[in-house]
């Protein structure tokens, strides 16, 4: 099943399958590690509702809801 | 022989940095700390041949530059010549930090790569085959800890032996090869140095490598764009991921690190936001509270705590307990304060009673050590609200906050990222302008460098922490403690308002992004700490015995000669040079309550803010020196002697005299703390802001500063003198916020003025 990474729940897993968005910001999220196939962890959402902390390639990172709207990810079930 | 030391931000560049060439440039536990590159000279035990150079470069997630400080990384490393690249690796987080290495490897330059943390993970369980990744790589690899030290100078041996000259490689495979060689023969016959990199980077459809002439249509040529470089990239990634399962051996690994369980408090849904407030008024409160835990409020429930002077004590002793007690107990910070204090006055008095000469007397006690001791006394103070900042970014949680705070940062248009220069400018605005670097967004640069100054520096601390003790003192009203922080307070509110103002006006335009790493927590290094305060101490005080102390001695003359040269007692100050100047400004400050209505000595305020200009410790500089004078005037003056003012702390103490011969207003007062606080900063931060600023950005800049600063105090002396004029003034908020959203709906137009077309001019 395909859903953006803005709407994972914390917890749920999965793995990138297409980076769209801006120039910058999708050249800033493949420096970043996200990339196709990459997996990833969403951890937490933000006391204020953003932004998220997601793990990926093992380390933690953070961005908003409105750039994690250009990741397509393949979730996995648990 | 130059070194380059490349990697990603908050890898251990500058920590390596420092072991290798002794220094101590500062290491935190924030992505971007280093914004500008840093050279020294490797320092060894061992014969030295050759002088190394070793370079320090702001930590790149790329080498296609995204933030200013990136661009400063890839330049040197493809035009700087190093004669060596040292690629430092986190080898905790693999992965992302040998996506770096397969770009750092295309350039035509030796590569070292060194396997930094190796012994966090070895803790960790994992086991990562160094020896393998070199053969993969084809490069050095060698596991080192800059930390402990341990293979830096196996490292370095090796470092010093390898061949001074190697082609570029990349790890990209087949699919992309036929476009990559048309893209190399295009740079070959431009003829530039690493032509494989460029190549590779036309594919990566990089903004620097399409503004180079023909590159545009090369790259049309072999339909390099978009889908080229989301393909270079997932290469790069693949091939990493191929590598690695046979370099690592991941161990067992509990489910939840320490990181996360300190992680799963500090920024819990519910908790997050109160526990930072919590912090944040600790710092403020261990640093500035006269009433350390409110001891002294507590016990007042029942009988109170008696004064120092209540205690019976003989008069070292009163001395020497009021160091800690008065009525309640001190913080620590206040109590520091008053020893430095205590000694100062000893000494200059001692000094002041030793001179015989009245004139020579007054130039070194009032003059030269009323200024200086004014500003040194609060050294402690500042050390140590800039110690409970570097804890707290030493230890990861300002990274945190940046994400805390991010959701409200983009209320204001603004990303998270800004709050670490805001933050660094309770410091010092001079680094905190510079660390803006780390933004992407020109416009959030802007913003931040304009409100920089209104996060109130320690160098305006002792205007705050002198004034507010002497309103509380002379005028027996509020809590000097809490007007201090109430000064914190309306800085960063002015500062929140002047943001959503710009943006609303001048500085339309979209939120930056916000995509930034979470280092992971890391117990605060005591040596890097104790060196990064020393460091901070020896600039401050270098700078009281030269600026300060130059200014201190300046301001005396003028204020004891006049204008036939002649030297003026203390009695004769208004008939001096600087009192001549003085009442020539002072009218200019009326609307604030500190211009012409506080009499003939007023022109004192004038000045003192005049000298903040060159540094704000000035300002309580030079209270210290005219306040002296006041006070040697005794009772011409309202009677500011005697019983009041003995034993007290210095700053305070020419605060006190200098309300004494004036009779200025209190809300006066508290309108030339906000004048001082949000004006014009020094000349070192205003050097800064215009080499960071844009051309032609720095004026309107200047004129913000002023303009602002100008209308708070008015508004806080107006308000706070007749009360019923914050009506006038809500009204014209409102009137104001009233027109600029109609304009911004279209529905107001101002005549448009031609555009002058001289670069960066826009209005």
């Amino acid at each position: 099943m395909d859903k953006k990474l803005s709407e994972f729940k914390a917890g749920d897993e999965g793995d990138v399958k297409s980076v769209a968005g801006e120039g910058r910001i999708r050249r800033r999220l493949f420096d970043m590690g996200i990339t196709p196939s990459a997996h990833i962890v969403m951890r937490k959402v933000a006391p204020l509702g953003d932004p998220i902390e997601v793990n990926v390639r093992g380390y933690e990172l953070t961005l908003r809801k409105s750039e994690a709207e250009c990741v397509v990810m393949t979730v996995n079930e648990r | 022989m130059k070194i380059a030391l490349i990697g990603n931000p908050n890898c251990g560049k500058t920590t390596l940095f420092n072991r290798l060439t002794g220094s101590t440039a500062h290491v935190g536990n924030w992505p971007g700390v280093t914004v500008e590159k840093r050279e020294g000279v490797y320092k060894t035990k061992s014969r030295a041949a050759e002088k190394v150079e070793i370079v320090d470069l702001p930590g790149v997630y790329s080498l296609s530059p995204y933030t200013p400080e990136e661009v400063v990384s890839r330049n040197f490393m493809i035009d700087g010549q190093p004669d060596l690249v040292i690629n430092i690796v986190d080898a905790t987080n693999l992965e992302r930090n040998l996506y770096l290495t397969t770009q750092v490897l295309e350039a035509d330059v030796p590569v070292l790569v060194a396997l930094n943390m190796t012994d966090v993970v070895e803790r960790d369980g994992d086991v990562i085959d160094a020896g393998k990744l070199e053969s993969e790589l084809g490069v050095p690899v060698v596991p080192i800890s800059a930390l402990k030290g341990a293979g830096v100078d196996k490292m370095m041996e090796r470092a010093l032996s390898a061949p001074r000259e190697r082609s570029g490689v990349t790890v990209l495979g087949k699919a992309l090869s036929d476009k990559l060689d048309v893209a190399l023969e295009f740079y070959k016959s431009e003829g530039v140095k690493s032509p494989l990199f460029h190549a590779v980077k036309l594919l990566e459809n990089d903004e620097t490598e399409l503004a180079r002439a023909g590159a545009k249509e090369a790259a049309q040529k072999i339909g390099a764009g978009e889908d080229t470089e989301a393909a270079v990239v997932d290469e790069r990634y693949k091939y990493i991921v191929a590598k690695l399962a046979v370099a690592r051996t991941r161990g067992k690994k509990e489910k939840f690190s320490r990181s996360d369980k300190i992680d799963r408090v500090l920024t819990h849904r519910i908790w997050a936001l109160p526990i930072f407030a919590v912090i944040l008024f600790a710092v403020f409160h261990v640093t500035f509270a006269e009433d350390f835990l409110y001891i002294g409020a507590w016990a007042s429930l029942g009988g109170g705590l008696p004064a120092v002077s209540k205690l019976g004590l003989n008069e070292g002793l009163q001395t020497f307990v009021g160091i800690f007690y008065d009525g309640a107990v001190f913080s620590p910070g206040v109590i520091l304060f008053n020893m430095f204090d205590t000694l100062f006055s000893t000494i200059q008095d001692a000094i002041g009673g030793a001179i015989g000469a009245q004139w020579l007397s007054g130039l070194v006690a009032d003059g030269v050590l009323g200024g200086l001791f004014a500003v040194l006394g609060f050294l402690p103070q500042i050390l140590m609200l800039f110690m409970w900042f570097s804890v707290l970014e030493d230890t990861g949680y300002m990274a945190r906050i940046a994400f805390v705070l991010d959701r409200i940062f983009r209320r204001f248009g603004l990303s998270g990222r800004s709050f670490m220069p805001m933050i660094m400018g309770f410091g010092c605005s001079v680094p905190a302008m510079i660390n803006t670097r780390t933004l992407s967004d020109e416009n959030e640069r802007i913003a931040t460098i304009r409100v920089i100054p209104f996060f109130s520096c320690g160098a305006k601390l002792p205007i705050l922490t002198a004034i507010a003790g002497g309103i509380s003192q002379y005028f027996g009203v509020g809590n000097a403690e809490f007007i201090t922080y109430g000064m914190y307070l309306l800085g960063v509110c002015v500062a929140i308002v002047s943001v959503l103002l710009m943006r609303h006006t001048t500085m339309h335009g979209s939120i930056p992004p916000f995509i930034m790493e979470l280092p992971a927590y890391r117990r605060p290094r005591f040596k890097s700490l104790m060196l990064h305060l020393w460091d901070k101490a020896k600039h401050f005080i270098k700078k009281a015995f030269t600026v300060i102390f130059v200014s201190t001695v300046v301001i005396w003359l003028l204020s004891h000669i006049d204008f036939a040269w002649q030297y003026l007692p203390d009695e004769k100050m208004n008939e001096s040079i600087l009192a001549s100047i003085g009442k020539l400004v002072q009218p200019l400050f009326t609307p604030l309550g500190f211009g012409s209505q506080i009499g003939e000595y007023g022109w004192v305020f004038a000045v003192a803010a005049l000298t903040g200009l060159i540094a704000k410790e000035n300002v309580i500089a030079t209270f210290g020196t005219l306040g002296a004078c006041l006070i040697a005037l005794g009772a011409n003056v309202g009677g500011a002697t005697g019983d009041m003012l003995l034993g007290d702390e210095e700053g305070i103490t020419s605060a006190v005299a200098m309300i004494t011969a004036t009779g200025i207003s209190a809300p006066a007062l508290i309108a030339f703390i906000a004048f001082n606080m949000l004006t014009v900063p020094c000349f070192a931060a205003c050097a800064t802001a215009k080499a960071e600023l844009k051309k032609g950005t720095f004026r309107m800049t200047l004129l913000f500063w002023i303009v602002t600063s100008y209308t708070v105090s008015a508004a806080v002396y107006t308000v706070g003198a007749w009360w019923w004029t914050l009506f006038i003034w809500l009204a014209a908020v409102a009137a104001a916020v009233t027109i600029i959203a109609l304009f911004n709906k279209g529905k107001i137009k101002l005549p448009r003025r031609k555009v002058k077309n001289d670069g960066g001019e826009t209005k």
